[in-house]
């Protein structure tokens, strides 16, 4: 028998606003345990809560970029449950009226494009954090509680692990762009809960999925699934029935471990959270967040291929985050030639990035230096040998390219008066070579450009010297 | 201090012209609520020292001549928080719990200088129409110490009623200021829904609950009520509507005045004393110049229902966060976090919090939530709109507060339709968000008869104004409890 | 409609309380006839009618973002029970599966 399988994919993304979604404590990450936290986070007897506009406002940027249609008409829920990381024993969210509805986005896998669809994706805060002990003690740190998340909710069009791979590169990368985000898996920012079944080719009904909950690693997610989905096979070849159940992804064998089967589905009693009074959203609202999302970077390869003429594969590259898109196009608004511009962050830049797994913004290098480094090549002023060189100051201590190469005297020797006699003096000094050359052995051209270029530290303009070089001798 | 002799006004008079200091009159207070207590119990906790020093610190700073509570000792109820001021709700879940910030309505009762002299006992979490469900101690009621003093705000109407204090802040989920200030013969008033930040009251109900105040006269009331009106930033659901002087053309009367009598009101159940009262008010009115109706409201009848499952669900979900790892009590011999919440919460709560939390709880429950939670949602939809249709034509609706006066302490309630009066009267003003009043009316076997007036949303003038021009008409108010000696 | 025993255990659960057998068995009752006095609202017709969730005139309220730092974590930890270097302390949960 042969199957098909079917992925849901619910992401959850912290959001990156000064203050709590529904308190005004501070959002911050890294800090000392409940510090971040006030009388409202910490459900105080009397407290109430209160909307954080912005966290909304991001949440439509997101349904916008997603392609959703906005809900006009909103208002929060309360989803009851039990937990120490939550201290009024219930979430605010919204089920009732998700911000925003049946969008979609745009995967490749394989060369092959494919549109998958988002149900919904609604605003709701996160959790504090509850860490186990072997003391038999849990310790809660309520710094997270409250932090603006929004969730979203894929339609199961997702058939294999690799789309599944291909959907969160995709979210993280678009989400990323309307920077609502850092989108950091390490951090927690972005956490994937994954449905996985499967069913036989050709029927119409879903078969019994598993879930596996707060995956924080797309190749777990990849793995996990393609894991699940080949043991639920087996499973149904084997005549078995797949309960509804929760799995653990395990890192160490890539397999997946039974937590717990699910009886029925869990009561949450939602209800419409009476404190929030409800929120329309207007026409105007929606056209000014519009305007508030910045370029996504579709519409962005688009015009560095039709504008600056860059390969459509470098457009892409250069457009994977919006830390290297903006960076770029930063440097181009500096002067930059876009194709240099490209290949110096496609190639150096991205090389010491990996080397020194560091981000682009933790570096110095600043694309105002980075344009004017380019600048220096193209008009002459410092040989290519010599740019590598002051791309490493540049980077690294963020010197200014102009000054530091003057100061340190890089500039490119490309005058014929200054160049000449150290010319004349290599052929005084190498007659083998010109012996060489006349014998017409032409790697004796190489040899005393080398030399010339040893003379002048690297300094001299290739070009020039090549041009002065074949003339002294022709000359001889 | 004789608190049966004086109101806000002329209190505020003796205390401007220093022939009182705040820190005597705090004293006085002291020493009657400490000899009236002992009939009473009005009080959960009486804060000693906490009101003598914020009394000496206003003697110091000078009475404040345009603010009318400068100076004057207040009772609280106790589920409105009070920094540093146990806090109980009446409830063995929060018995020591000390708050770390103060109500919305206690900064502005500090910023006004009033004085916080204690916290009034009420019907746990205020579910309750007695205060007999207070986890710690019986209130009595001010006119007969066998009977009840109504709850859930029962402590903070006894304590104006016994003369402990001149007024006093209670909370009105279903008819919790109302009905004990029935039973007291006071005057209680819930306040238009978002008139009053609920920051800081203790959530029953959270669509139904508003502070409101206790007092003897009409005009102290809407003193009051200015007082602690107003938008708070922290609270969303209170209103950015104005907040007028309540007291201004306070004795403009009712000449012209439409008033509105619900037959509902008026139905079997509804004791014969308290008709006559009611019917009396009536010819009161009309004799100043009011023109009554009977009208009808007809989906009143489905209030009780619609209200058990409203404010049980919310309930349920607001009481969730008493779990025993941040504050309250915290069961003891517990072996894993299960323990934590069950032994903490089944030892914290009482049977009537719990039969609501059980109630609210199976209303909001998958396969549940539709016929019920929805339902009544739907159903609290048809009830304001019967309101609304009346105030299209109507400026003020009157009836009886409660089917009966005061009944005995202990004594359960055996005729069904009777406790369904009790709640049918002063519910749907609540799922309404509608400003409700109760005000003496009458008197029967010497008890007090409330009289309810209810105003359209936000309109609390008409409201005061018409219970003042009774008030002036009447003496009902003048009459005083047996207590303390004193007639 | 009548209520199961059963039914008001798992209502029990959801809420964090336990009953006593005897304290059940007179909530279930309870219960009962307070689920038969809500029935009589299903003689309202009901179609097409809005839920009322809110009663309050303030619609569309919502805060600026600006960030006010937490309340001191000694004055929060004042009523804990047990907490340990700034961390609320709890029993461990026995089955780690309960995470929602």
């Amino acid at each position: 028998m042969n199957f098909e399988t079917t992925i849901g994919l619910e992401v959850h993304i912290e959001m990156k606003t000064n203050s709590k979604a529904f308190s005004p404590a501070p959002v911050q990450y890294g800090s000392d345990p409940n510090t971040n936290t006030n009388v409202v986070d910490w459900a105080f007897p009397g407290v109430l809560p209160t909307v954080n506009k912005r966290a909304l406002e991001f949440g439509m940027r997101a349904a916008l970029a997603l392609n959703c249609e906005i809900t006009r008409d909103i208002h929060f829920d309360r989803k009851n449950y039990f937990y120490p990381d939550n201290p009024k024993a219930y979430q605010i969210t919204q089920s009732q009226t998700p911000i925003g509805r049946h969008g979609w986005l745009e995967i490749e896998v394989d060369g092959q494009k494919k549109k998958i669809g988002i149900e919904e994706m609604h605003v709701e805060e996160d959790a504090g954090k509850n860490t186990h002990s072997s003391d038999g003690y849990s310790y809660v740190d309520l710094n997270r509680q409250g932090t603006p998340l929004i969730e979203i909710v894929s339609k199961p069009d997702i058939s294999s692990a690799d789309e599944a791979y291909a959907y969160l590169v995709r979210l993280r990368q678009i989400i990323q762009f309307t920077g609502i985000s850092d989108v950091k898996m390490e951090e927690g920012s972005m956490r994937a809960d994954v449905n996985v079944s499967v069913r036989p080719i050709g029927s119409d009904k879903l078969g019994t999925k598993t879930e596996m909950k707060n995956l924080n690693s797309f190749e777990h997610v990849r793995k996990g699934s393609h894991y699940e989905s080949k043991r639920q096979q087996r499973v149904l070849m084997a005549g078995d029935e797949i309960r509804q159940e929760t799995r653990r992804f395990d890192e160490a064998t890539g397999e997946t471990i039974l937590m717990r089967v699910k009886e029925g589905a869990s009561d949450y009693r939602y209800f419409p959270e009476p404190d929030l009074p409800p929120i329309h959203i207007s026409d105007d609202w929606v056209q000014e967040v519009k305007k508030s999302i910045p370029e996504m970077p579709d519409k962005r390869r688009k015009r560095y291929v039709e504008d600056w003429g860059l390969p459509e594969y470098d457009a892409n590259v250069l457009t994977q985050t919006k830390e290297m898109s903006d960076f770029f196009e930063e440097t181009v608004a500096q002067g930059a030639d876009p194709k240099l511009a490209g290949n110096w962050l496609m190639g150096d830049v991205n090389a010491y990035l990996n080397a020194k797994q560091i981000g682009l913004l933790d570096t110095k290098l600043t694309p105002e230096h980075l344009a004017t480094m380019i600048k220096l090549i193209q008009n002459a002023t410092i040989s290519s040998k010599i740019a590598k060189k002051v791309f490493k100051e540049i980077i690294t201590n963020g010197s200014e390219p102009k000054a530091w190469v003057e100061k340190k005297g890089l500039v490119q020797l490309s005058d014929p008066a200054v160049l000449q006699p150290i010319i004349d003096d290599v052929l005084q000094n190498n007659e083998k070579s010109i012996e060489d050359y006349k014998n017409g052995k032409d790697r004796a051209i190489g040899f005393l450009v080398g030399q010339i270029m040893k003379q002048t530290r690297g300094k001299a303009n290739p070009k020039v010297v090549n041009k002065l070089l074949i003339a002294s001798l022709k000359q001889l | 201090m004789d608190y049966f002799a004086n109101d806000l006004t002329s209190l505020h008079d003796l205390l401007v012209k220093k022939e009182i200091s705040a820190t005597d009159l705090t004293k006085e207070t002291l020493a009657v609520i400490k000899e009236r207590e002992q009939k009473v119990d009005a009080f959960l906790s009486v804060d000693e020292k906490g009101a003598l020093e914020q009394a000496a610190e206003i003697d110091k700073t000078g009475i404040d001549a345009d603010n009318v509570l400068s100076g004057i000792p207040l009772g609280i109820k106790d589920n409105i928080v009070t920094k540093g001021l146990t806090t109980t709700a009446a409830s063995k879940i929060l018995e020591n719990f000390e708050p770390i910030y103060d109500a919305t309505v206690i900064e502005k009762l500090k910023a006004a200088k009033a004085i916080t002299i204690g916290k009034t006992n009420m019907d746990e979490f205020a579910m309750g129409g007695s205060t007999e469900n207070s986890a710690f101690k019986l209130t009595k009621n001010a006119w007969d110490q066998t009977k009840v003093p109504g709850g859930s705000s029962g402590g903070s109407a006894a304590a104006v009623a016994a003369g402990e204090v001149v007024a006093s802040l209670g909370s009105d989920t279903g008819g919790s200021i109302r009905q004990p200030a029935s039973f007291n013969g006071i005057v209680g008033v819930k306040p238009t829904y978002g008139r009053v930040s609920r920051y800081g009251l203790i959530a029953f109900a959270s669509s139904l609950d508003q502070i409101g105040p206790f007092t003897r006269t009409v005009k102290d009331n809407a003193l009051l009520l200015s007082a602690i009106s107003g938008a708070d930033t922290r609270d969303f659901t209170s209103s950015k509507h104005e907040v007028p002087d309540f007291t201004k053309g306070i004795d403009g009367g009712v000449k012209g005045m439409h008033i509105a009598v619900p037959k509902e009101y008026l139905g079997e159940g509804v004791a014969d004393d308290i008709k006559k009262a009611v019917k009396n008010a009536i010819s009161v009115f009309e004799k100043l110049g009011a023109i009554v109706d009977e009208v009808s409201l007809p989906h009143s009848k489905y209030g009780v229902p619609v209200y058990y499952i409203i404010a049980s669900s919310e309930a349920s979900s607001n009481l969730q966060r008493f779990d025993g790892i941040r504050y309250g009590h915290r069961a003891q011999a517990v072996k894993n976090l299960e323990d934590v919440y069950v032994k903490s919460r089944s030892e914290g709560f009482g049977d009537e919090v719990k039969r609501r939390i059980m109630l609210g709880t199976f209303s909001l429950s998958a396969g549940t939530y539709d016929a019920f939670f929805k339902k009544a949602a739907q159903v609290r939809t048809l009830i304001c709109q019967d309101f609304a249709r009346v105030f299209a034509k109507y400026d003020l609706i009157l009836g009886p507060t409660t089917p009966t006066t005061a009944f005995g302490i202990g004594e359960d309630i055996k005729d069904p339709v009777t406790m369904y009066m009790n709640d049918i009267l002063t519910i749907p003003v609540n799922l309404a968000g509608l400003p409700g009043m109760s005000l003496p009316a009458g008197y029967s076997k010497g008890l007090p008869v409330g009289l309810q007036l209810i105003a359209n949303q936000f309109d609390e003038t008409t409201m005061y104004r018409a219970g003042y021009a009774f008030e002036q008409a009447t003496e009902f108010h003048k009459q005083v409890p047996m207590i303390g000696g004193q007639n | 409609m009548a209520i199961s025993e059963g039914k008001v255990a798992h209502v029990a659960g959801l809420a964090k309380l336990a009953f006593s057998e005897e304290k059940l068995q007179k909530f279930t009752g309870q219960m009962d006839e307070i689920i038969n006095m809500v029935q009589q609202l299903s003689d309202v017709d009901t179609d097409g009618v809005e839920v009322t969730t809110h009663v309050t005139d303030s619609i569309n309220t919502m805060r600026e973002d600006n960030a006010v730092k937490g309340t001191a974590r000694e004055l929060l930890m004042k009523n804990v029970p047990e907490h340990q270097d700034g961390f609320i302390k709890v029993p461990a949960i026995i089955d780690e599966n309960e995470e929602a």
